[in-house]
């Protein structure tokens, strides 16, 4: 009786292991010998360039610099590292340029909240529970500080021009209000597609659309530099920054009025049948059953063209305005740390990646959420 | 508006789709208070027909003229008569992102400007009547087909309509779900609702219509009493389609 218990036992045993990490490595990176000779052959490259990196970025890097003079950097120890280890002594020397551009030096504390405000900004309004009317006042009033931190010239703070700006806060600036201003007017651009009763506008909405996606984002900023002023009566000169500005908003509405427009086409009819049937009106029909629902569908896309944008700001560099990469290059225009382009990058890059990956793990959560919420 | 006034008169409606000639003067009136139970195959037109009545389709020729108001390009007009008719689906059309309570209050909020707490009041009195209360915190996703065609006419209800129109509201439903809807429809029509259904549900048609309508190829072919109809059918088409749906029963 016992033994053919313990026979019984023994057969319904797992016949290998197929959890944990050792059968995870053996079912995905060794299970044949083509499979393990790639993985063989990667992972030496990987544990190389791993080991060359920590010796160039860490183990042989110069951190810091004496100062041959005002301003101007001993940088023999970075020449002599050159090629061994990285000279992270130039973020040391430029980090403030790169974060705040040409802005009055003593005065750099201001597009420091500036930037800092930006953030809490877009840490409220990611909190559903913020989500309510009073967030278009939170934004309002922070952004009207922000404002007036940035040109001074109140309070006992010194006036400083807008062509002295430059670094995050440009960043920043061209895509929250980019993107903000965007999005309600692709919205309408979306609607206005999709009208039946009003074939003017829906002529309109296409004409705009294609043609803002027919030409490049640089030649739209070109024409903003120098073809917008020419048409406008004299004495009204809106400066770089907002006429970039304005031509970073209607470039974007166009793309993203054709993502949210993908999304009213995937809503079932049933849904537009069924709001039309209880006697709601045009707007109240899009604001309360048919956006809500489009909006949620295209996520993902929104999304993408979001953190498109985000980095495309740094195009506004053609024109003259000084975001975050241009100021890095800049930086680099000092001959003594013209050779150290790579670690400048490195560090740009690495503030990009970090507002670009939360956007998109962001948008990740968010679509989880809505799921759980509603489509079971 | 006065008792004697017909909900319903059409007039020699015609409708086109491209060249396909989908409603053929068609021409009939429904009463106050009338049940009208309209059948015939697919393709016929029915569904067509009753979604002429609140302009979910337009109709290109004769007249429609709801509770006295008549149906034209007039938007004034369309929304008096869509907020006095009520309207089920086939597929239910609950909006999903909103709980099946934001889904019976929305459009008594905003179109009948109603309070908010009247407006709650009188969907949580509905779901109770369609036997659901329990479920007014919850979204669609989560209620049964039978459940949601039961929320669907909850919420054409509280807008308090005049005239409520139902479009194939079973043939979407599994058979276990399809008494459950038919009986929340029974005892809407023994409130004296005035109703047009189209359905294939014999039984009900039987139960409650003061009057069938058979339609085939976009035009009415015969109408009369549930028991006229079933009973001694005076054409054709109509004795081929009994016959059909009597044996796919």
């Amino acid at each position: 009786m016992s033994a053919t218990v313990s026979t019984k036992l023994e057969r319904e045993r797992p016949p290998a292991l197929t959890v944990g990490p050792a059968a995870w490595l053996r079912s995905n990176l060794f299970n044949n010998w083509w499979s393990t000779a790639v993985t063989l052959a990667l992972g030496y490259l990987l544990v190389r360039w791993v080991v060359g990196f920590v010796d160039w970025g860490i183990l042989h890097a110069v951190w810091s610099v004496p100062s041959k003079g005002p301003g101007i950097a001993d940088t023999s120890a970075c020449q002599a590292a050159k090629g061994i280890g990285a000279c992270w002594a130039i973020i040391n020397d430029k980090w403030r340029f790169i974060i705040f551009g040409r802005y009055t030096f003593d005065d750099q504390w201001r597009p420091a909240i500036s930037i800092v405000l930006f953030v809490g900004l877009y840490v409220v309004s990611a909190m559903r529970r913020f989500w309510r009317w009073e967030l278009g006042l939170i934004w309002l009033v922070t952004l009207t500080i922000i404002f007036v931190l940035m040109w001074g010239g109140v309070l006992g703070m010194e006036y400083v021009p807008q062509d002295q700006w430059g670094g995050l806060p440009i960043t920043f600036i061209l895509s929250t209000f980019g993107l903000a201003a965007a999005f309600p007017l692709a919205i309408l651009v979306a609607l206005g597609r999709r009208s039946t009763q009003l074939p003017a506008v829906r002529v309109l909405c296409v004409v705009y659309v294609e043609l803002v996606r027919g030409v490049p984002l640089i030649s739209f900023l070109f024409m903003a530099s120098t073809l917008f002023p020419l048409f406008m009566p004299v004495g009204f000169n809106p400066d770089k920054l907002l006429r970039a500005q304005i031509a970073v908003i209607l470039f974007a509405a166009a793309y993203l009025a054709e993502i949210v427009r993908g999304g009213l086409q995937a809503l079932p009819k049933g849904q537009y049948e069924a709001a039309d049937s209880l006697g709601l009106s045009y707007w109240h029909k899009m604001g309360f059953i048919i956006l809500p629902q489009a909006l949620r569908l295209v996520i993902p896309p929104l999304v993408n063209t979001f953190i498109g944008f985000f980095k495309d700001t740094s195009l506004v560099l053609i024109i003259g305005i000084y975001d975050l990469l241009s100021a890095g290059k800049i930086a680099l225009g000092e001959p003594a740390w013209q050779p150290y382009g790579t670690e400048i990058y490195l560090v740009v890059g690495g503030i990009y990646f970090v507002c670009c990956y939360t956007m998109s793990r962001y948008s990740r959560g968010l679509e989880v959420e809505f799921n759980r919420s509603i489509r079971r | 508006m006065s008792d004697t006034q017909p909900a319903i008169v059409l007039d020699k409606v015609n409708k086109w789709y491209g060249p396909m000639h989908v409603l053929r003067d068609v021409t009939t009136t429904v009463g106050q208070k009338e049940k009208v139970v309209v059948c015939g195959p697919s393709g016929s037109g029915k569904s067509t027909l009753i979604r002429c009545i609140n302009r979910l389709e337009t109709h290109q020729q004769g007249r429609i003229i709801v509770d006295g108001t008549e149906l034209t390009d007039d938007l004034r007009a369309l929304d008096t008569i869509r907020r006095d008719v009520g309207m089920v689906f086939q597929s239910f059309n609950l909006f999903p992102h909103l709980t099946i309570l934001e889904n019976c209050t929305l459009a008594p909020i905003w179109v009948r400007k109603m309070p908010k707490d009247e407006a709650e009041a009188l969907a949580m009195d509905l779901l109770t009547r369609v036997k659901i209360p329990e479920q007014a915190k919850k979204y669609p996703g989560q209620l049964s087909g039978g459940q949601q065609q039961r929320v669907a006419i909850a919420r054409a209800l509280c807008m308090k309509p005049k005239i409520m129109l139902f479009d194939e509201p079973t043939s979407a439903l599994d058979p276990e779900m399809i008494k459950e809807v038919l009986d929340t429809m029974i005892g809407l029509a023994e409130e004296g609702m005035t109703m047009v259904c189209v359905t294939h549900e014999m039984g009900f048609a039987r139960q409650v219509a003061d009057r069938v309508i058979f339609m085939d190829r976009g035009e009415i072919v015969e109408s009369g009493s549930p028991h006229e109809m079933f009973e001694s059918p005076q054409t054709d088409r109509l004795k081929l389609f009994l016959s059909q749906i009597l044996r796919g029963h």
